[in-house]
């Protein structure tokens, strides 16, 4: 009976989940799915992760390759995210070029990167005008139960935190670059960040880490990106319903709360890799 | 419409113009400048929508973002999805069911804030219409500097060494947050500044749609 009724009317059927503070997957308004991380699972990338948040799941990949600089910026290599939606996660998306959703997720990934001051990008630098380290980070959907921005930031945070780039020599007379097939060296992570996502459900609830039903059902939908020492890196809120200024700062409190425990779960998931 | 860069003071908006209905077959069009930077929006609709594309309680708004040069990438894509849901927001889409809105926002200059630009020519457009809305909206957008000095309306070079640009999009009823989006990083305090100032400037947008309405409806 329930799911023909949830079929049929879906609002109605949240709302009487709601009424009760309760939502239908048996979580608080204000509670975020349970989750998982894994680092390091793909060998063949410099730098890998997976997470799990609830039953959303990204997997991260991170290569790196050789790259020739911009010619305004000699010693800076780059960071070339892409976000990747493909028809196995959900029936929403079909083969062929990527959705509206998927560029959108990259655009926000990519500008996240640029103002977050993530990393030094001099330390990709392998030789000055010349070579740099370009790293590519492709994040892939493997089931796609809504908040896909936030997991894609903890995967992509996680990946960087456990690339290993080998140590490269240039030889003075051939001009060709070497790799150390010993030494190698992580990033230094100066700054790191996560994303908290509510979705306003009838113009009027505010709920956190949506799942895919509420997404749909959302009137309106908001991601706050925190760094870790509580600085605000991009509050991301492509129109719908109008909040208030009351409302924004108890989202900014509670993406506060969220990135600290972000942190803290990379920190001991990359320690346990580590030991 | 000329501005100067020089003349752009930290609590002044640059100059705004428009220019309503300048094109003839869009339901509504306007061409809205905030300086030196100008986009032009046409609106057609309600009307027919691709069967399968059809809402049956609300009409399909889609938008269209033509970059001055080149194509559009992904850069656009993320712009049209701002604008789109900003104006569905205000539209009242339930008055047309099964029919569409399409919107088009084609860039004509580029000098900073071209988001916050964007979205208040797409309304002006759809005031010109003459569609149903609930409310309308202005955005606008401010920049912090270095020493933590704000700009309102910074031009494309301003915004170059600026700590954190926020662009943001205010419903005229509530005065509510309606969309956001922000480039580099603040603390708490500045953002409520930054917002601060960035409802005044949307507070001037207000105004100027009520003039430019009167403007375009008194001429004989």
């Amino acid at each position: 009976m329930a799911a023909e009724f949830k079929t049929a009317q879906p609002v109605e059927y949240y709302k009487q989940f709601l009424k009760e503070e309760v939502r239908p997957d048996g979580r608080e308004l204000g509670e975020i799915r349970s989750t998982i991380l894994n680092v390091g699972s793909i060998s063949t990338a410099h730098g890998s992760a997976l997470v799990k948040l609830g039953n959303t799941t990204v997997v991260c990949g991170i290569k790196g390759e050789f790259a020739s600089p911009t010619v305004e910026e000699p010693k800076k290599g780059y960071l070339v995210p892409n976000v990747d939606l493909p028809p196995l996660c959900s029936a929403q998306f079909k083969p062929g070029p990527p959705s509206i959703q998927a560029q959108v997720t990259s655009q926000l990934v990519a500008d996240t990167l640029l103002s977050s001051n993530l990393l030094n990008y001099e330390d990709l630098c392998i030789k000055e005008g010349n070579m740099v380290w370009v790293l590519y980070c492709d994040m892939m959907c493997l089931d796609y139960d809504g908040n896909i921005i936030d997991a894609c930031l903890i995967a992509l945070l996680a990946a960087l935190r456990n690339v290993r780039l080998p140590v490269v020599t240039i030889d003075e007379d051939t001009g060709l670059a070497e790799l150390s097939s010993t030494e190698d060296r992580s990033l230094n992570i100066v700054n790191q960040f996560a994303a908290t996502t509510f979705s306003v459900f009838d113009d009027s609830i505010l709920l956190v880490d949506p799942t895919v039903e509420e997404e749909d059902l959302a009137t309106g939908l908001m991601t706050v990106i925190v760094t870790q020492d509580g600085r605000l890196c991009n509050i991301h809120k492509p129109g719908g319903t109008p909040l208030s200024t009351d409302q924004i700062q108890d989202c900014i409190g509670r993406a506060q709360t969220r990135a600290k425990e972000i942190c803290s779960l990379i920190d001991d998931t990359l320690d346990s890799i580590e030991r | 419409m000329t501005s100067n860069p020089e003349n752009n003071s930290s609590v002044e908006i640059r100059p705004i113009g428009s220019l309503q209905s300048c094109i003839s077959k869009p339901d509504g069009s306007a061409v809205f400048t905030q300086g030196d930077t100008s986009v032009m929006a046409a609106v057609y609709g309600p009307g027919d929508v691709k069967p399968n594309k059809a809402l049956m309680d609300k009409a399909t708004v889609t938008v269209t973002y033509k970059p001055k040069i080149g194509i559009s990438g992904v850069r656009e894509k993320a712009l049209e999805r701002m604008i789109r849901n900003t104006c569905e927001t205000v539209l009242l889409t339930t008055l047309f069911p099964r029919s569409s809105v399409d919107i088009i926002v084609q860039e004509i200059q580029d000098a900073g804030a071209l988001l916050a630009c964007s979205i208040n020519a797409a309304c002006l457009a759809m005031i010109n219409a003459g569609i149903p809305m609930k409310c309308t909206v202005a955005a606008s957008c401010c920049m912090m500097g270095k020493d933590e000095e704000l700009i309102m309306d910074p031009t494309k070079e301003q915004t170059k060494d600026a700590e954190c640009v926020l662009t943001s999009a205010i419903d005229s009823s509530a005065h509510s947050l309606i969309a956001s989006s922000m480039q580099g990083s603040c603390s708490v305090e500045q953002y409520h500044k930054l917002m601060s100032v960035c409802q005044k400037a949307c507070d001037k947008v207000f105004e100027f749609y009520r003039e430019a309405m009167e403007r375009t409806l008194s001429k004989p």
